[in-house]
């Protein structure tokens, strides 16, 4: 069962290949969360049962040999396209069957499984062109996915199909044709920078773990994802583990460190579950342990579920958090690559960062610099979210144009509403507007224009979207996950949450203003770490692309996209009010009052604008404004 | 400018100063005079880095706090600059807004770091509305009261609780602006792990954990006729007290603190050193009576009573190692005691009242103690600390600066100089050491005070020659220095006969209950004890012609047991 050396290593990919070779059909059914929750688990236990029940060999490992043709029923990572999920994709013809439901099951095996049919009506069309090939939907067309690859394209719980598919022949290059150096050097060469927000150069940060002389280190991956709205570290978790335990066991043998943590947010139960197995997988092929391969190199990895703080994505409160004790962040010198986990110089990457190693080791750092700008190469994975025609998962190049993002990837603003702004970078980052989108979005124009890559959440906002209610939602955020330690962030942001309630409310002042923006500057210049330092990037954007919004609340009293409840006026047009009293019969406040047959009134002071007068008026005389 | 003398510098406000060592530019910025603020910064403390008073600003406009970045040669920073100025001033603000600011009313009134600051800093105005102050005082201690509405959270009782005393009672819980100093699952600190040293409440910078005052009952019993109010002094209070009242650090006011309690209304008044001679005596034959049965060695003195909390909760095992002595607090306490009830015959009853004036908070803990109580009563009714006693000589309007030295009373009137050194760490030993030594110690004082019982290291190691052997001995202060060589003894590393534990760094010097004492005047107060001992014509505890008497006749036959050891 242990691959016990190079060639055995080449003879089992040889295997599992053929083994693939023999399915003349292979269905992938979407385990991403988001398709779970929508029922794709059941489809994939009734294609299972339906498929067997034609007499079809069905195969859902691949280290059990089936004789002949079979086909091949997998459970896939996500696919991204969370829209459209439950997702089903069948190769060869690439088809991708979009919100498959339990009753289509049966159709799919008989015309598309044993048929070669396409099902007009699982496929996605647009503008009255239909796209039966996943490759061509515009969604994807305009992706260039180097580390989502395989997630939906290959069984995220099998390490057979990903060493069949070329798995670990990165691991095998490092270790049988490359030195330590050589690695790091490829790395540095790339210019790949860490995925988790701040862009740090990986191949500096990788010389520097190597150079520590300390005979134990670690190496740790952050997949405490927790900005809003994001879910690229999930995916790649549970869609391709294996594509990232590659990318840790390369850093721990370029490094010399011989055991690794996954630091992933217990919230995340099918990303650890996929690990875990994952895991599991690898020391039973002796990839993880000792001797991989042959060889000296020995490597361990653990897991370790995060309780869900926010901070604990920090890197130090990351580690410390790791070691049983509370998450904060501490004060640095001395940086995690020198003293991290237990005191012992630690390479610390994100999970996306992790996956573009292998990836990186193989075709080389000269081509991976052909993607994007040469600076800040590669890919960039992100969770399309909010006012958008395409919500999910998306995996562009590097310095790639908001507004191909949003308009071509996204499918543009929903429901036709106008774009007014994006949030990027989660809590930590900025609202872009119109001017931006033709913004190249990497690391270095986007810290240009005050605001930053983060982990990949893209929250699309359209017109109705209230920018200060914006501010107020992430400012909560972020003064809830405060870990409290230092004063600026501890209080500041208390503070600020407390102005921006207060204006949202109605009951803000132009001072307010000012206090904000001395606030923020404060927060800004003296917190302890990057969350406290970033924590009033929603605030100070927004008020300096919407500030007339934040006037019209505090001056006018009004809230042009009418979320603001308290903000909301209902009145009654008199001329269309008959005076039947049904609304003051309503009013849960009594705040409604007049005589029969002659307009009735609100009371402004008293109405708690629940709306229950409008629904009742039959003569559409009362209007909110 | 670098290579001046090959020394490395930094520009500090446009002037050169010497980088010499230091591990963060704050020490740096401090060595060149100017008092940068800082609520979470104490060299004897892990860095914490989180109130951020103490930024700088360097060449670039970029903010950094000194307290965490180390210097580099050629670095220019600035310490006062409008922006500085500007977010010192907000934190504080912040702060403030957060923070109980009945001062007038608060036990730290003018002793408060964060009122220091406040006004230093011009703070006129909070912006902000203060936020509600809540009734979740915890005062379940005899030691502390704890007051989360005072609390801004620098950590530095933490910090101390677990980074120098080992113990870990009090923890951060919560996140955010919901953050709090507590204790394990919210109990009453009495209830936990925490020892009374009262550390936390030294180094807490505003009123959130304070010592508790335990004045009033005090004042009490001395307006009372029927009540004869006896005083002890320990030993550290003597060096430490003048603090208060502006008198250079570690002078010797024991004659001035006799004076001023007389006229405070205390009827006699005694110095715990004499007690202290008892302990020496007693725990010195102790040593001895082990060492040739040679059980339960090495034997852990027992008068720390933070210490002896520490071993019950931590190291039940060593409990047959720690001596059965009481402290001298509560060995002379139990001889006035019994000395009242044996006057009291046949005069018309008068309730006599120990009262204990003591460096220490723990002291406040022991006395309720149940080995402690003399028919059914602690024997000590009052335990106060020095600052208590400080705040007692201002209420009572005593100009203490100008009291004249008076002298303690008899038949009690003389402690040796071994008894007054029991205040500063190794002291215990040095006095033990002079014991068993006997007659040759009185040729060999300074010999003795040169093997290595003095001076502030953590861990002292000493050897003595004894009989036909050597006496090994180690002196540790602070809990967590006691910790690791508990561990050591444990794992068969080391092996002693005699440890001296006390549980404040430094010893009762630096004790809780003394002026605040981190980082400064141990050296000073140290010296003052010294020098006491110098000054004293009875070296050796059992030379003390008080304790002879006592051993004569109040302790004669198995009184001395009785009165003397807790089991």
């Amino acid at each position: 069962m242990v691959i016990e050396n190079r060639e055995a290593l080449k003879k089992s990919r040889e295997a599992f290949l053929a083994q693939i070779d023999h399915q003349t059909k292979k269905i992938y059914v979407c385990g991403g969360t988001g398709c779970v929750a929508g029922g794709s688990m059941e489809i994939y236990a009734k294609l299972k049962e339906l498929i067997e029940a034609k007499g079809l060999t069905c195969q859902v490992e691949l280290e059990k040999e089936e004789e002949g043709n079979h086909i091949g029923l997998k459970r896939s990572g996500c696919h991204g396209f969370c829209e459209m999920g439950p997702l089903l994709r069948i190769e060869p013809a690439k088809l991708l069957y979009l919100k498959v439901s339990l009753d289509d099951c049966e159709e799919i095996v008989e015309k598309s499984i044993v048929g070669d049919e396409v099902i007009e009506r699982l496929i996605y069309s647009r503008d009255g062109i239909t796209y039966p090939v996943q490759e061509e939907i515009p969604f994807y067309k305009n992706q260039k996915r180097i580390v989502l690859e395989d997630c939906g394209q290959i069984d995220a719980e099998s390490i057979e199909e990903y060493i069949a598919y070329g798995g670990y022949s990165s691991l095998e290059k490092c270790l049988f044709d490359m030195t330590q150096d050589d690695i790091i050097k490829t790395i540095y060469d790339s210019n790949l920078r860490g995925r988790g927000g701040g862009g740090f150069p990986a191949g500096r940060k990788w010389t520097q773990v190597k150079a520590q002389k300390d005979p134990i280190k670690y190496v740790v991956c952050n997949g405490d994802e927790g900005d809003p709205g994001a879910f690229m570290d999930r995916s790649i978790m549970e869609g391709d583990p294996h594509k990232m335990l590659e990318g840790m066991m390369i850093a721990g043998y370029s490094s010399g460190a011989k055991e690794g943590y996954i630091y992933v947010r217990a919230e995340y139960p099918l990303a650890v579950q996929r690990l875990e197995k994952a895991i599991a997988d690898c020391k039973r092929y002796g990839i993880l342990g000792k001797n991989i391969l042959g060889t000296d190199f020995e490597f361990d990895v653990h897991i370790v579920k995060g309780a869900g703080a926010f901070v604990c994505g920090e890197g130090s409160a990351l580690t410390t958090s790791i070691e049983g004790d509370r998450g904060m962040p501490r004060v640095k010198p001395p940086r995690t690559v020198e003293h991290g986990l237990y005191g012992k110089p630690t390479l610390l990457n994100n999970v996306e960062t992790f996956a573009n190693v292998p990836i990186i080791l193989q075709k080389g750092a000269d081509w991976y610099k052909t993607i994007g700008p040469v600076k800040s190469p590669g890919t960039k994975a992100f969770a399309l979210t909010g006012n958008i025609v395409n919500t999910g998962l998306i995996e562009v190049p590097m310095g790639t144009t908001l507004r191909h993002i949003i308009f071509d990837v996204g499918g543009g603003v929903r429901g036709g509403k106008k774009f007014k702004a994006v949030q990027i970078g989660g809590p930590s980052g900025a609202c872009l507007t119109e001017e931006h989108l033709d913004l190249p979005l990497d690391f270095d124009s986007l810290k240009k224009a005050g605001a930053m890559i983060g982990s990949g959440g893209l929250v699309v906002m359209d017109e109705d979207t209230c920018m200060v209610e914006v501010a107020r939602f992430f400012m909560n955020f972020t003064q809830n996950e405060s870990c409290g330690k230092c004063v600026p962030c501890r209080e500041g942001t208390r503070r600020m949450l407390e102005i921006l309630e207060r204006i949202v409310a109605g009951k803000g002042e132009l001072s307010d203003l000012d206090m904000l923006e001395e606030l923020a500057d404060t927060i800004t210049s003296t917190a302890l770490c990057g969350l406290g330092k970033t924590a009033a990037n929603p605030v100070v954007s927004t008020l300096k692309y919407f500030r007339d919004e934040y006037v019209e609340h505090i001056v006018d009293k009004h809230c042009r996209t009418k979320n603001c409840q308290a903000l909301k006026k209902i009145y009654i047009e008199k001329y269309h009010c008959k005076g039947c009293s049904l609304c003051a019969r309503v009013c849960p406040v009594d705040a409604i009052s007049g005589k029969l047959k002659e307009p009735f009134e609100i009371d402004q002071s008293k109405c708690i604008k629940c709306g229950a007068c409008m629904s009742s008026c039959k003569f559409k005389a009362i209007k909110e404004d | 400018m670098n290579t001046m003398n090959n020394k490395k510098f930094m520009i500090i406000d446009g002037l050169p100063v010497a980088i010499e060592g230091e591990k963060n530019i704050l020490d740096v910025i401090r060595k060149a005079g100017i008092d940068l603020p800082t609520l979470c910064y104490y060299s004897a403390l892990s860095t914490y880095g989180a109130c951020r008073m103490c930024v700088v600003e360097g060449k670039n406009g970029d903010i950094m706090a000194s307290c965490s970045t180390p210097p580099r040669s050629g670095m220019e920073i600035k310490t006062n600059t409008p922006r500085l100025q500007k977010y010192r001033k907000m934190i504080l603000e912040l702060m403030l807004s957060d923070h109980c600011r009945e001062c007038t009313t608060c036990e730290k009134n003018f002793d408060c770091k964060l009122q220091e600051l406040a006004q230093r800093f011009g703070l006129k105005d909070v912006r902000f509305d203060q936020y509600s102050i809540d009734d979740t005082r915890d005062d379940s201690s005899p030691a502390i009261m704890r007051n989360p509405n005072k609390c801004i959270i620098c950590g530095d009782c933490v910090r101390m609780c677990s980074e120098i005393q080992n113990v870990g009672a009090i923890d951060f819980a919560y996140r955010g602006s919901k953050m709090e100093v507590t204790t394990a699952f919210n109990m009453p600190i009495s209830e936990t792990n925490c020892v009374n040293c009262g550390q936390c409440a030294a180094i807490c910078p505003t009123g959130a954990i304070t010592i508790k005052n335990d004045l009033q009952p005090l004042w009490n019993d001395l307006h009372d006729n029927d009540t004869i109010v006896v005083a002890q002094i320990a030993p550290a209070v003597r060096v430490a007290l003048g603090d208060e009242f502006g008198i250079p650090r570690g002078t010797n006011v024991m004659g001035k603190i006799v004076s001023a309690l007389r006229r405070m209304g205390f009827d006699e008044v005694y110095d715990t050193a004499t007690g202290a001679d008892l302990t020496v005596i007693e725990e010195a034959n102790e040593l001895i009576g082990r060492l040739e049965k040679g059980e339960n060695l090495p034997l852990f003195t027992s008068c720390c009573p933070a210490w002896f909390r520490y071993a019950e909760i931590n190291h039940p095992e060593l409990m047959d190692n720690v001596s059965s002595c009481k402290s001298p607090m509560e060995m002379f306490g139990s001889v006035l005691k019994e000395r009242a009830k044996l006057n009291e015959k046949g005069k018309k009853p008068k309730k006599t009242k120990v009262v204990a004036i003591m460096p220490c908070t723990a002291k406040k803990y022991e006395i309720h103690r149940e080995e402690f109580q003399y028919d059914g009563e602690p024997t000590i009714a009052h335990s106060i600390t020095t600052i208590e006693l400080a705040n007692m000589i201002r209420e009572a309007g005593l100009r203490f600066e100008d009291i004249l030295p008076e002298a303690v009373d008899m038949p009690f009137g003389i402690a040796s100089g071994a008894g007054v050194i029991f205040g500063v760490t190794g002291g215990v030993t040095e006095a033990v050491i002079r014991y068993v030594m006997g007659d040759e110690a009185r040729d060999h004082l300074a010999d003795i005070s040169f093997t290595g019982v003095r001076g502030f290291e953590g861990l002292k190691e000493v050897k003595v020659p004894y009989k036909d052997r050597e006496l090994s001995i180690a002196i540790v202060s602070g809990l967590k220095n006691a910790e690791k060589l508990i561990q050591a003894i444990q794992a068969g590393e080391v092996q002693y006969d005699f440890v001296e534990v006390m549980a404040c760094e430094g010893g009762c010097i630096a004790g809780a209950g003394q002026p605040f004492v981190i980082g400064r005047a141990k050296p000073e107060r140290s010296e003052g004890m010294y020098q006491a001992d110098r000054m004293s014509n009875v070296k050796l505890s059992a030379e003390n012609p008080v304790t002879d008497g006592l051993y004569a006749n109040l302790l004669a036959g198995d009184k001395a047991h009785h009165l003397l050891h807790y089991k």
